[in-house]
Order: structure tokens, then sequence, then C-alpha cells
């Protein structure tokens, strides 16, 4: 029995209100927001298919699934789904967030990093930045549709609103900038969302997941960042 | 070897601490980190000031008692525990920050001696097979799996020494409940209170204030004992797997 | 005793009980009566243990949680026992120094733990371990105890391998063994070279268990530093809680000892840091004798000191011996050299010079003595170092001797030494700051292990009622000599099974008469304890309680070590009364008494071992003989090998307290003859 007084052993214990249940929430949430944006990108590539290409692509997902879905209707699920797992990820988040804050009150003079990654260590501003990033992109894109160069929406003309966009030099630093932040996000979510799953139970398993992360980092970050670039250096044009 | 020593002092639990800074000078790049810092102490006595406390028993490496968060990693520079660090590790004229480990379920006792008693009462909770004296089959009776006692083996290597702990930048002891739960589980004679134990366990180290793992992996490197990180995914995959089973 | 008479009763001596002619140490001691173990046990020596615990009395289940059990000390004996007295339902009181009971010493054990399994049905038996460990002892341990070590030892192994200890396995999955110490048979089980650290986990796990189940309380950084004897029983302890300093009483209706061994009386020794004698020798003071305290093991292969900063040593397991080739250079003018440039004419492989059949592999006591004489001729390697001379002057002296794996790295290649060594290896590397591949290695002998310790009967019991005592912390089982992996067997045979069946037999006349603090006795108890720490804080000298405690091991060691003689001895005793008055007079402890002080909880450490030392040394002058770990200079043959004298002293010196000697108290030595019925006593040789 120490003298100080540390709190006593607890009773009825629940699996589903411990830390790691929080964990695999946002292991869960991540990985729904890898194929989200995985499938995004994907849609976003056919940019270079050409303006008539990426619109149907636009009005396919709004069709897709009809008559069974009303118009849009996938598109609802999806942003439904979206919003409930940026709830669950960013609440887990911030849990987590304050928990760790509470466990360590007194912070090092001197504090050395060795075995983890810049962007482990990042992920909680990683993650407020794509938060904030989110916000502007849906101001940009989907709810307000704010071009900066000309003012024109583009209105049922999602490729002209996207190469208006980037044919502006500050937004695609902006957006270069938001891929940055997602690939260094995804580089350490995707290890670490499979190594909370527990799917890293040896070394060889955990060097897999690690390379994964790299790859769906490259990937999704790259492939995101090839239309800006595009416009910008105008490979695409309207 | 001359050196400058910043150390954290604190009177007792309750007080404020401060960094003091100490010039100490005849250190052989023999000694070790404590043996140096019994020269500090014994210089300390002489002068009339109250020498620093720190924690040590065995000072070979085993026992967990030693700690110190030395240049602002845990155990110091080596992959090894305080007391198996020597000077040679140093060069003459360095400057070495000392502090105690920092989490709040390891309180500051005085100087840099913490309470971890936290993991005792993890231990309490479930790190345990029940196997009352005189139960037991004949050991043989059981035959464990080669590969899986070797994993068990080298993870129950861990020493309790809360490096992890220190050096995790959340402030959470998985590694060390990793490292217990991926022991145990490994054994046949772990498999019947598998799951109600690492769903009691989790739940003391929350209750204890550890900070939850972002797998940012602090810990494997702070590890004197090499304590591998996937303890980590095995002690998920295990909560995971009770919670499936309703615990 | 006239031929035919027999001492034991219905039994057949194979000794008689020995008569003592020499009495080097007259002048220092009282001789007191003989004395006898009042529960050891009759009848063929096989079934003594099964008929005591039918024997020994039950305590009703209801009975128990009315009953407190105190016990001192979280290593394997302590640990084990309060596990299992837990599970029985007593209340148990748990104490340890460190911050968690897993720290306990018995954590440093590397080798491995013996049991008679024989799975590798290599001629094992119970009959065998207890016949290799009382010839181990050189014929100084009690017979009835040995048995019944060796028999419960198989049940240690199944309750370990219960509770998840991994020990190593065979690929088939079975348990796997090796052979340790020289024996001829693999009984030893391992955890790679981290056994005692997995079987300490494993007995702390089940009694954190306890502790959970609120049967066992626990309590850590709380040193025992008295012992509350009312009415003639053991009663509770005083213990200071290290951390608020706090100085409380605990009271129970038995008081158990498992506090470990004393080996810090040498400064330097493999012990932990804490490692101390204070619960034994205050248990002592208050009537409990001391037994056999000369006795104490060195282990011929430590890493050496390297400067006068050493604070403790490490050992290094004994295997090296097998392919190491052990040297020191002929001519001492070599000694500062490049090992490597020492031609192999200029090399004195002495070991294998001396001991032509047993080369390095001699045993343990033979291997340090040697390495002792070389550097004692000047013949040592590695760092010159300042040593105290008898005249009081001081001279530089290389203490090691070359442990080199040159031959071994050409016959094994570097591969195989390293797969069959790495760890211990790495380890020295790490240490040293030498790569052991390319250098020889350097190694001296060390104090490891003591022998010596309370006085306790078959039942476990010390002399005082209602005190037990277990592990390293009693006398009873290794007699003068420990064989390897026998110290972890006997602290899990005490603490699982030995002590839980005997302590019942006492406790069946509990609940005894509640006590509480006011009672005059527990205030005395606490009083006096209050006023030693006062009068430490307030003697406010000039030297550091670790400068005492070092000058205290340098004559330990020199007088009392490896090996001992009686002009030596008898300077020890006279330079221990002086340091005596020197640490009552001049010691400093600064800081306050209430709150963590590391320098006053070594002060009362050391207080203690100052008087044991000067115990250890008159048992030394005493024993006028060499038998196991205690080598007598006065008893040698004629090529420098140990002579036991059993006509002499084939007995346990039981020493009881007589009072501080500084005012004129002696120790009172009383003998417990030994005598053997199931073995015959046979001179050891390496013929
Ligand atoms: C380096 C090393 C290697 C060894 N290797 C082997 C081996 O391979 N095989 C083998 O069989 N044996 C080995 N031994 C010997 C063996 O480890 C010990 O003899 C044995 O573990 C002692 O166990 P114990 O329970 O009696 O005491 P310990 O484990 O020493 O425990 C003592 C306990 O008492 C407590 N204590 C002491 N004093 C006080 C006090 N005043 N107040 C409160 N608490 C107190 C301590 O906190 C601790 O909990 C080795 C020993 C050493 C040092
Ligand atoms: C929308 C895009 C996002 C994606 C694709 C994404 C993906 C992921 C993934 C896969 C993980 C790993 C989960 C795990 O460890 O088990 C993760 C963790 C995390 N995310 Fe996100 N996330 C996104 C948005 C956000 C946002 C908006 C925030 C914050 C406000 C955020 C904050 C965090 C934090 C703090 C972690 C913790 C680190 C961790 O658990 O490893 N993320 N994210
Ligand atoms: C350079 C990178 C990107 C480009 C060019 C881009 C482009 C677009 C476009 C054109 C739309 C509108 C589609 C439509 O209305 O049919 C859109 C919608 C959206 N984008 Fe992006 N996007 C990029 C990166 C991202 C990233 C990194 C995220 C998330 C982290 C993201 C999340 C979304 C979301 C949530 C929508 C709204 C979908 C909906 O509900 O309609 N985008 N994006
Ligand atoms: S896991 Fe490693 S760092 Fe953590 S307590 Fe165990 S040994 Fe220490
Ligand atoms: S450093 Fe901390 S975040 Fe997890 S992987 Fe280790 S516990
Ligand atoms: S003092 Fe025991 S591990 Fe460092």
């Amino acid at each position: 029995m120490a003298s100080t007084t540390r709190p006593p052993l607890v009773k009825g214990s629940r699996a589903a209100r411990s830390t790691i249940a929080l964990k695999l929430l946002m292991a869960a949430s991540g990985l729904l927001f890898i194929a989200f944006v995985l499938g995004h990108m994907y849609g976003n590539l056919k940019a270079f298919a050409g303006e008539e290409t990426f619109n149907e692509y636009a009005h396919h997902l709004r069709v897709l699934g009809e008559p069974l879905l009303p118009y849009s209707g996938f598109l609802w699920i999806m942003r439904v789904g979206l919003l409930v797992a940026l709830v669950v990820h960013v609440g887990s988040a911030v849990a987590l967030a304050r928990r760790a804050a509470k466990a360590r009150p007194v912070k090092y003079a001197v504090k050395k990093n060795n075995g983890s990654s810049f962007s482990s260590r990042t992920m909680r501003w990683g993650g407020v930045t794509i938060l904030i990033f989110i916000v502007w992109h849906l101001l940009n894109f989907t709810i307000v549709k704010i071009n900066p160069s000309n003012g024109d929406t583009g209105g049922e003309n999602p490729y002209r609103l996207l190469v208006d966009t980037f044919d502006t030099p500050w937004m695609t630093v902006i957006y270069l900038l938001a891929m940055a932040a997602l690939a260094l996000h995804l580089h350490h979510g995707t290890f670490s969302s499979l190594q909370t799953l527990g799917f890293t139970n040896s070394a060889t398993s955990r060097a897999r997941a690690r390379a994964a992360g790299w790859v769906v980092a490259i990937v999704v970050a790259g492939g995101f960042s090839l239309v800006p670039l595009s416009v910008l250096v105008g490979i695409i044009e309207k | 070897m001359k050196l400058t020593l910043k150390i954290w002092r604190q009177e007792n639990a309750a007080a404020q601490g401060a960094m003091r800074t100490y010039e100490l000078d005849g250190v052989s790049s023999d000694m070790s980190f404590l043996e140096m810092l019994d020269l500090l102490n014994e210089q300390l006595v002489t002068g009339g000031e109250e020498p620093v406390a720190f924690d040590s028993d065995c000072r070979e490496g085993i026992c967990g008692m030693c700690s110190l968060m030395i240049n602002g990693e845990a155990h110091g520079p080596e992959v090894t525990t305080t007391c198996q660090l020597h000077m040679r590790s140093f060069s003459d004229g360095d400057t070495i920050t000392i502090e105690p480990w920092r989490a709040e379920p390891f309180p500051v006792i005085k100087d840099l001696v913490v309470d971890r008693s936290a993991f005792d009462r993890i231990i309490q909770s479930g790190g345990f097979i029940s196997a009352n004296t005189g139960s037991a089959p004949e050991a043989n009776s059981v035959p464990a799996p080669r590969d899986k006692a070797m994993r068990a083996f080298n993870v129950a290597t861990c020493i309790g020494c809360g490096a992890c702990v220190a050096a995790c930048p959340n402030g959470s002891a998985s590694l060390f409940l990793g490292a217990k739960i991926t022991h145990l589980g490994e054994l046949p004679q772990g498999q019947p209170e598998r799951w109600t134990r690492v769903v009691d366990m989790v739940g003391q180290h929350d209750h204890e204030g550890f900070g939850g793992c972002t797998n940012i992996g602090e810990c494997a490197s702070a590890c004197p004992k090499e304590i591998p990180l996937d303890v980590i995914s095995q002690l998920n995959k295990d909560l995971r797997t009770a919670l499936k089973n309703g615990h | 005793m006239a031929a035919g008479t027999h001492y034991l009763p219905g039994l057949t001596e194979t000794n008689t009980p020995s008569v003592q002619t020499s009495d080097d140490a007259a002048g220092y001691y009282e001789l007191g009566d003989k004395l006898v173990d009042p529960h050891a046990p009759t009848g063929p020596i096989a079934e003594r243990w099964t008929t005591r615990k039918f024997e020994n009395r039950l305590v009703n289940p209801a009975n128990r949680r009315k009953l407190d059990i105190i016990i001192v000390g979280t290593g394997l004996a302590g640990g084990a026992a309060a596990a299992t007295l837990g599970e029985a339902g007593y209340n148990v009181k748990s104490f340890c120094y460190q911050d968690s009971p897993r720290r306990a010493h018995s954590i440093a054990a590397q080798g491995g733990i013996n049991a008679a399994k024989n799975y590798k049905e290599d001629g094992d038996s119970t009959y065998r371990l207890f016949y290799d460990t009382v010839k181990g002892g050189d014929y100084r341990s009690r017979e009835s105890n040995v048995y019944r070590l060796a028999e419960v030892s198989a049940n240690i192994i199944d309750q370990c391998v219960a509770q998840g200890v991994p020990f190593a396995r065979e690929y088939g999955g079975l348990l796997d063994n090796r052979s340790f110490g020289g024996v001829q048979v693999s009984r030893t089980f391992y955890a790679r070279g981290q056994t005692g650290q997995q079987l300490l986990i494993g007995a702390y796990q089940a009694m954190e268990r306890q502790v959970a189940a609120g049967t066992v309380e626990q309590f850590t950084r709380h040193e025992m530093l008295d012992l509350i004897v009312i009415d003639g029983k053991a009663r509770g302890i005083v213990a200071r809680d290290m951390v608020t300093g706090a100085i409380e009483t605990h009271l129970a209706d038995v008081v158990v000892l498992a506090s470990g061994g004393y080996g810090n009386v040498f400064y330097l020794s493999t012990n932990a840091m804490g490692s101390n004698v204070m619960a034994a020798w205050r248990a002592h003071r208050k009537g409990a004798y001391m037994a056999n305290p000369c006795y104490t093991q060195i282990h011929p292969t430590c890493i050496p000191i390297s400067g006068a900063h050493q604070s403790k040593l490490t050992l290094m397991s004994e295997s090296l011996r097998n392919d190491g080739r052990i040297w020191v250079p002929k001519k001492a003018e070599d000694c500062e050299k490049d090992p490597r440039d020492i031609p192999e004419e200029d090399r004195d492989y002495y070991l294998e010079r001396i001991y032509p059949s047993f080369g390095n592999l001699v045993p343990r006591d033979i291997a340090s003595r040697a390495a002792k004489y070389m550097c004692d001729e000047g013949r040592g390697v590695g760092p010159a170092i300042e040593e105290p001379q008898p005249d009081g002057t001081t001279k530089m002296v290389r203490r090691g001797v070359y442990l080199d794996f040159a031959d071994a790295i050409k016959r094994l290649g570097k591969d195989g030494v390293e797969e069959k060594y790495d760890n211990l290896l790495d380890m020295y590397e790490r240490i040293t700051g030498e790569n052991p591949y390319e250098v020889p290695m350097r190694i001296y002998p060390a104090v490891h292990y003591v022998m010596g310790g309370l006085w306790v009967d078959y039942e476990l019991r010390s002399n005082i009622d209602g005190l037990f005592v277990t592990g390293e912390a009693n006398f009873s089982d290794h007699g003068a000599n420990r064989l390897g992996a026998s110290a972890l067997m006997q602290g899990l045979a005490d603490g699982y099974f030995v002590l839980p069946n005997t302590i019942r037999e006492y406790l069946a006349d509990g609940p005894f008469e509640k006590i509480d603090d006011t009672h005059p006795e527990v205030k005395a108890t606490l009083d006096a304890v209050n006023e030693r720490v006062a009068t430490l804080m307030s003697i406010n000298g000039t030297r550091s309680v670790e400068s005492i405690h070092k000058e205290l091991g340098s004559i330990m060691w020199e007088y009392c070590g490896m090996e001992r003689t009686e002009e030596g001895l008898k300077l020890a005793i006279e330079k221990i009364k002086q340091l005596r008055k020197e640490f009552w007079t001049n010691v400093r402890v600064l800081g306050s008494p209430e709150s963590l002080n590391q320098d006053l909880e070594k002060a009362n450490r050391v207080a203690d071992f100052i008087e044991l030392g000067e115990l250890m040394c008159i048992d030394a002058l005493n024993r006028r003989e060499s038998c196991g770990g205690h080598f007598r200079a006065e008893s040698q043959t004629e090529d420098g090998e140990a002579l036991r004298h059993d006509d002499e002293f084939a007995y346990v010196a039981a020493w009881e307290w007589g009072g501080d000697s500084n005012d004129g108290g002696k120790p009172i030595l009383h003998k417990e003859d030994l005598i053997y019925t199931a073995i015959e006593l046979k001179q050891r040789s390496y013929k």
C-alpha cells in the first residue's frame, strides 16, 4: 500500500467502455475514410478524360442505385455515413487527446523521439488541418460552390468549377498543403488502424502494415494532387 | 570527465519541484550512470546538502526498479536500463538533464523517485492465471507449442520499469499491458481467463489515468527489454475478441 | 556416545556427535546449551514429510479469516507463501522495501531451478537430488530438511507451469532440462538466463491475485525495523513507511521472515543494493538464533571491479567456464600489457596446471581461491585498485584473471560461441566496454549467496514462538555450500509447500490473545525504534553511511572472505568494533526522517551489518575447519584443499545474542549436532 492515495481496483470493467474501444471506433471510421478518399481520388482522375466523362461520372454518382434509391440517394447515404464516421472519428480523437493531456500533466524539460515517425506525432494537428480543409472544400465544391476566379458556380458542370478553381494558384497551394497533411495522416493512420484492429501481431505483418501506410499515403495524396497540378500547368483545361 | 548535471529536485509529493544544476568532476567512463549519481551524492553529503533520491536495487538490469529520463530518453541513450548504462556513453563536458518519469499515474514521491504502484494494481485486476497452490496437474500433461512458449517467454521478460509510459507521448501503459496479455494469452494455461483478463486489465489501466495508445511507437524503442509493438496489436485483438464475446 | 546407543530413536546413525577440541574463538563467546530440533521428524527418511503433513493439525476455514499473518519479504519464499496462505483464507500482510513485490532480489537468479522430475530418464530421483544436495553442502545440513526439499521439488515445477511460467521447452512442447553446477543428471528447469525472474513473476502474480481477493494486504516501500515479541511470542513488527517516514506497528498472530540474504555485509556482492540483514538481525537481537553466519558462497565468474566507485558486482553464468580458458601472465610486469600481445609461453593457465584432471571446471570455491592467490601474488589483470592493508596503509592491486575464448572461437567459430553465450557476452561488453570476442574477458570472484541465516527447526520455526523463517533468510537446507539452481528450489519449496503445512500446526492454537498498540511491549518496541532513528539523525558527524559500509566491506572481504585465518579474523573483529564506534559517533545522515530518506534507510541497514560482521568473524574463528564456502587456511590438505573436521564440527553453530560487544556482551553458542542416518559422511576429493 503506497502512502500516496491512489485509485482502488475497479470492478465490472466493460470492453465497450475502454480506450481501446474508442480506438477501434477510430480505426473503423478511419478505414471508411480511406475507402472514401480512394474512391474520390479515382473519380477525380476522370478529369483527365475530359469534361464530359467527368461530369457524366458526377451525374452517375447521383443516379446510382436508381430506381431503388431516389436521385442522389446513394450520395446521401454516403454523406450520412461519412458524417457519422466523422463525428465518431473526431469525437474519439478529442476524447483520446484529452486523456493523453491528463496523463502527462507535467511536461519534460527535454524529450527526444526515437521510435516514432513524424506522421504519428502529428495525427492530431493533421486531423484538425484536414477538418478545416474539408469545411473549405465543401464550401468550394458542393455546398456553396465558391469559385474564386470568376464567381461562376458551374451549375451542373462540376468540371468547370474544378478547372477554374485550380487555375487560381493560391487555391492550388491550399489543396496541395492539405494533401500533404492528408498524406501524413494516412501514412500513420493506415498502419495505426491495422495495429488497432489487431492485424499486426508479428514483425512481418507490422512491416507490411507500415508499407501499406506508405502506399496509401502516396497513392491518395499523389493521385489527388495530379488534378490541381495538371490544371495549373495546363494539361487539363476547359 | 567533468559534467554539468541538471536534476529535478522535489522535496515530496506535495511540494513544487525545480531543476537544479550541479557540476561534477572525476567521473570515470567505467562508472555506471547510477554510480555517477552515487558520486554526486557523496559530494553533496560532504557539502551538507541532501543527496538526490533515485530508485535502484538490482543494478543489473532485471528488477525494474531504476528509472530516470536522461536527456529526454527513458533509461538514457542505450537500449538498456539506467543501471546498466555506463558513462562511456557520454563525453567530457556534457550537460545531462535528469528528470523523473512523468505521468499522472506515476506521481513523484521525491526528486527522481516515482510511485509505480499503478502497475501492481493492473496486475491485481487480472494479470495472473488462477492456479491455487497444490491444485496443479503434472507439468508435462499439458504440452505448450514451442513457438508459442517462445513468444510468451520473449514478452514475459518485461521488468515493469515503466519506461514505456515515460516515453509515450500519450502516457499510455499499453506496452506493459500488451506484454502481460501476450505472455499469458500464448500459453494453454492462460486460455480460460483470457477474455475477462484483457477487459479487466484494460479497465484498470484506463482507471489509473494512463493515456490511450495511438500507436506512436516510442514505448517499444525505450523498452530496455525490447518488447515489440506487436504485443499492443495482440492486446487490441484480444480486447476486440472479448468485445465480440460480450465482455 | 557409547557404540550401539542410538541418538535418534529407532534409527541407525552413520556418525556420532562431534566433540570440539580446538577453541580459536575462546574469549569471544560463551558456550550455551546444546540445541535440539524440537520438531525433528523420525521414521524412514522418505516418509517423514508425508507423516508430518498428516500429523500437523488443520485450521478450520472459518477460523482462518481470524488469523493474521505477517510476511516480511516478497521474494520466492515470501511471495509464494503470501499467495498460498492468502488462498487458504488467512489474513496476510506482506511487506517489502521495494516499490513492488515483483522486484525482490530473487528476480536476479539466472541459471535455473532443480527438480527431481527425471524427465530425461537419466537416473535422477528424489534420493539422488537429496544426496547431491547434502554432499554439495559438505555434510553440514540437516538430512531430513534436505530430503523434504528434494521431495517437493517436483510439485514446484507443476505449480509454476500452471501459473504460466514460460520454462524452456523442446520441439514437442514438453519441458526442457539442462545439467547445472557439475551435477551428472539434467534436472535443471530454466527460462533462458532469467529463471529467477520468471519464477518470481509467477509468485508475484499469484500474490497479486490474492491482494485483489482481499486476503493479502500489500505494504510496499515498508521496511521492517524491529520485531515485537510479547510473552515469548512474536506478535508483530515495527515498520517504517519509506515514503512518509511514519514508523508504524503491525500486529499479528504469527510473523514470517522471508527477507533474503545478507551478502551485502561485504559491501560488494551480487546482491541488490537494498538487500539487508535488518529483519533477521532485529529478530536475532530479540532472541532468535543466528546459525552458521560465516557460511558464504563466493562465485568465481563475476565481472571484476573497475574502480573505487563500484557499487555492486554482476554475476556471469558459470557455464562460461565450459569453453573459456582461465589464465594470468606468468610475469607480473606483463600485467599491464594488452593480453593479445602476451605470447603463449608467457601465460599461466593456472587451473589447468594445478588441477590437471578438472582444469577450468574445478568447483566454485577452488576456482575462486586460486584467482585470489594469483592476484595476491601480483599477477592479476585489469585496473589496479587501491586496497587497504592490515597495517592501515593502502596498496594498488589488480583484481582480475583472464577468461579467454580465443581457443573456443577457433574450435567452434565465432558463431558457435555467439550461439552458446551471446547474451552473457553482450552483458559483459555493456558493463566493461570491451569486446569479449576480441579481448579476453576478465573475471573475479564475488560474494553471491549466504548459507547462514536464522536458525529454524524442521517446521521452519525459529526458537522464538510464532516466528517462522523461510528462503535465504534461514540457514536450513544448504549446509556449508549451496549447489547451483537449488536456492530457487528452496525458496519456492518453503513458500508454496512447507510453510503452509507447518504454520497451521502453530496456528491451530490461535487466534492468540488480542493485542493492540497500547500494549506496553508494543509501545516499548516502537519507542526503541523511534529513538534509534532519532539518534541516527542527530549524530551529524562527518562520514557518509556509504563510506562506512565500504570500509566494513573491505574488512569482511579481506579477512572473512575467500580465505580466513585465525590471525586475520581476530584483527577483523577489532577493526569492526572500532568501525562500530566510528559509525555511532561520526556518521552523517542528512534530510528529514519524515519523508523518503535513502540515507537513513541505508544507515539503519549498515548499523546492523556491522554487528553481523562481527558475529560472522567470531563464527568463522570458532570453526577451525574448511567446509564448503568456509575455508580456514589452518585446515587444508598438503595440496591446499579444504579439510573438514567432522569429529569436531559436524554441528550447526546457532548463536544467541549476548548483548552489545562494546558493553562486554558476548554471543552465546548453541550447538546442534548433525546426525546422519540415510547418508554416510565422506571427504570431498578432486583426485
Ligand atoms: C545474481 C544472482 C544469481 C542467482 N542465481 C541463482 C540460480 O540460478 N539458481 C538458484 O537456485 N539460485 C540463484 N541465486 C540465489 C537465489 O536467487 C536467492 O537465494 C533466492 O532467490 C532468495 O530468495 P528469498 O525469497 O529468500 O529472498 P529475496 O528474493 O532476496 O527477497 C527478499 C525480500 O525481503 C524483503 N526485505 C528484506 N529486508 C526487508 C526489511 N527489513 N523489511 C521489509 N522487507 C524486507 C525484500 O523487499 C524482498 O522482498 C542467485 C542469486 C543471485 C544474487
Ligand atoms: C477525412 C479524412 C480522414 C481520414 C481519412 C482519417 C483517417 C484516419 C485513420 C485511418 C486513423 C487511424 C485509426 C487508428 O489508429 O486506429 C486516424 C486516426 C486519427 N485521426 Fe483521422 N482521418 C481523417 C480525418 C480526421 C480528422 C478530421 C481528424 C481530426 C480532427 C482526425 C484525427 C485523427 C486522430 C487524432 C487520429 C489518432 C491517431 C490514431 O488513432 O492512430 N482524422 N485517422
Ligand atoms: C485535389 C483534391 C480534390 C479534388 C480535386 C476534389 C474535388 C471534389 C469535387 C469536384 C467535388 C464535388 C463532386 C460533386 O459534387 O459531384 C468534391 C466533393 C467532395 N470532396 Fe473532394 N476533392 C479533393 C480532395 C478531397 C479530400 C482530400 C477530401 C477528404 C478528406 C474530399 C472530400 C470531399 C467530400 C466529402 C465531398 C462531398 C461529396 C458529397 O457529399 O457530395 N475531397 N471534391
Ligand atoms: S514493457 Fe518494457 S518499458 Fe514497459 S515496463 Fe515492461 S520492460 Fe519496462
Ligand atoms: S508510444 Fe504510446 S501511443 Fe502507443 S505505441 Fe507506444 S503506447
Ligand atoms: S536497478 Fe534493477 S533494473 Fe536497474
